[in-house]
């Protein structure tokens, strides 16, 4: 195996306000990872834990201020030259967690698709279009969904188009940003056995941001924990998630649901703890 | 701003059937289409000579010769505010055109760009509302010479901020959003994605000011023609009538004053009127 993904000591300060109201979050603290290619990392960790800048920075919508990203041996920067961006999209793509706002709703869904292919290749109108319906196939979409608009396609159907399009760029790598925390859950696992299927038959690499540990027991090869910026447990998925050694990991775990767990009475007035 | 409230109008708009179905709004739109009338056809079918008249002919009253009656050299009133009307609209409409040219491309720009551009472009905004349109107005005329084109940039100038403002905070929401962000990460261009994604969802308001402000720029526009700022003598112009009317009135002829007066209150009104109908002065970043 070969790494695909490597990132070495990231750091990142957001500065607000000015003079004596200027406050600074250290937003993410000496961050490493690697992702092996083929594999899934999982990102864990509460709201405020870092997680999403980490994502952020990968793709480049945020830059480190210090450390470094490689993807595929490239060095990931945070420009925003359209030469970049088109490079490094090439390289690394991103499924965001609100379905309504991934997609134009003023637009049949089918454009989300075409006018990246239409900014990247030298295919025809007619060649983008079997392109793009090659793609909704691909992700459990029929050919009716290309002309409908946001608004007629369920949630699910949504995240199908988002990954479709994530797909178009033919990248090697994609970061899903909570990519089904928004879904219910008979849904999320529709959503989660395709991601496996795109992922084996692609030999995609993923960065896998999430609050749930369900989630990240069931796609992920390697776990990351997160409180604060910092990392606090990092190792294989059966490490982390079934004999967690830090507390914060524990706690996590704790605060989850599980199923066949029954609220314990406090007191005889009826009242549930 | 609430915005069930807003969704409910639209959804009442919806059963009435368009946003013009009330009998206000018909009458509006009607002396609009006869306005328009009048500019189109109004000087083909007249006989008389808009700039030229026969002293001899002087304050005529309405009759079948003169269908308005005559100013004070002896002018064809219908003419003269038939051909007014055209300068009138015509000027009026360069100014809500430029106006949506300017601000929502200073607009776009900032929204698109954000951060140090954004603040440099609002903050000359905001330079911007500190003149009063007029004054902008007259002293670009001071600068640059008397004349409509003059009167019609500077008023564009000054309208574009009310304009921009309204569409930045349209547009900046939807730049935020998710599939602005990934089109970006694509590499698509800025220019592609503004065009694509920004601007139909500023349609609304650049449709709504535009209308409100061709209400505006037509009174200002008067008012600069009156105070002889904007179309020269002796060519006709209903603010520049509502002026050369002034003597005419002292003399117990009030009709010239009169007619100008009254086609700009009433095609302000309207304009007002539907504009109000369409999206409101917020709309439009007058309120």
């Amino acid at each position: 195996m070969s790494t695909m993904v490597l990132a070495d000591n990231l750091n990142r300060t957001f500065t607000s306000g000015s003079g004596r109201s200027k406050r600074s979050v250290h937003a993410v603290k000496d961050v490493s990872f690697r992702i092996e290619r083929g594999t899934c990392l999982a990102v864990v960790g509460e709201s405020g834990s870092g997680k999403t800048t980490v994502a952020r920075m990968l793709v480049g919508l945020e830059s480190a201020d210090s450390g470094t990203i490689t993807v595929d041996g490239r060095q990931v920067t945070a420009g925003s030259s359209r030469r970049i961006r088109r490079q490094r999209s090439k390289d690394i793509q991103m499924v965001f967690q609100d379905p309504q706002g991934s997609l134009n709703r003023r637009l049949p869904v089918s454009t989300a698709v075409t006018e990246i292919l239409q900014a990247h290749g030298t295919l025809d109108a007619a060649a983008r279009r079997e392109r793009c319906l090659a793609l909704f196939a691909e992700v459990g979409l029929e050919a009716g969904h290309a002309s409908s608009y946001p608004d007629q396609l369920s949630g699910g159907q949504k995240q199908r188009v988002a990954i479709a399009r994530a797909l178009a760029a033919e990248p090697s790598v994609i970061v899903l940003d909570e990519a089904v925390s928004a879904l219910d859950v008979t849904v999320q696992a529709q959503i989660l056995a395709l991601l496996e299927r795109l992922r084996l038959e692609r030999q995609l690499t993923y960065l896998f941001i999430t609050h749930d540990l369900a989630v990240a027991r069931q796609v992920a090869d390697t776990v990351m924990v997160m409180q604060l910026g910092s990392v606090v447990e990092y190792g294989t998925a059966g490490e982390v998630l079934d004999a967690p050694k830090h507390p914060y990991t524990r706690q996590l775990m704790e605060s989850a649901p599980r199923p066949g767990w029954v609220p314990r009475r406090r007191d005889t007035t009826g009242a549930v703890s | 701003m609430s915005a069930p409230a807003l969704n409910l109008r639209k959804e009442r708009r919806r059963h009435s059937g368009g946003v013009f179905s009330g009998p206000l709004a018909r009458i509006c739109l009607g002396w609009l289409a006869f306005v328009l009338l009048l500019a189109v056809l109004g000087p083909l079918i007249s006989p008389f000579d808009a700039t030229e008249g026969n002293i001899v002919d002087r304050y005529l009253s309405p009759g079948a010769e003169h269908w308005l009656g005559t100013d004070q050299a002896g002018r064809d009133l219908f003419t003269r505010l038939a051909v007014g009307a055209r300068s009138t609209i015509l000027a009026a409409l360069a100014v809500a055109a430029l106006t949506v040219l300017i601000g929502g491309t200073l607009a776009l720009v900032a929204v698109w760009f954000g951060g140090r551009v954004d603040g440099a472009i609002t903050r000359f905004l905001d330079f911007l509302f500190a003149f009063p349109n007029l004054l902008l107005a007259v002293l670009a005329v001071a600068v640059f010479g008397a004349g409509v084109e003059t009167a019609v940039v500077a008023l564009a100038i000054g309208f574009s901020p009310y304009t921009a403002r309204v569409i930045r905070s349209v547009a900046l929401r939807e730049r935020n959003l998710p599939y602005v962000k990934s089109a970006e990460l694509q590499g698509i261009s800025g220019l592609v994605i503004t065009f694509r994604h920004l601007l139909p969802n500023v349609k609304q308001q650049i449709l709504t000011g535009a209308s409100i402000n061709f209400g505006y720029a037509m009174i200002d526009l008067a008012a600069l023609s009156y105070l002889g700022f904007g179309v020269q003598p002796p060519d006709a112009d209903w603010g520049l009538m509502i002026s050369s009317g002034q003597a005419s009135l002292l003399a117990g002829y009030p009709q010239e004053s009169i007619y100008a007066g009254a086609c700009i209150v009433l095609t302000v009104a309207a304009l007002g009127y539907l504009g109000e109908q369409l999206g409101g002065r917020r709309a439009a970043g007058r309120a």
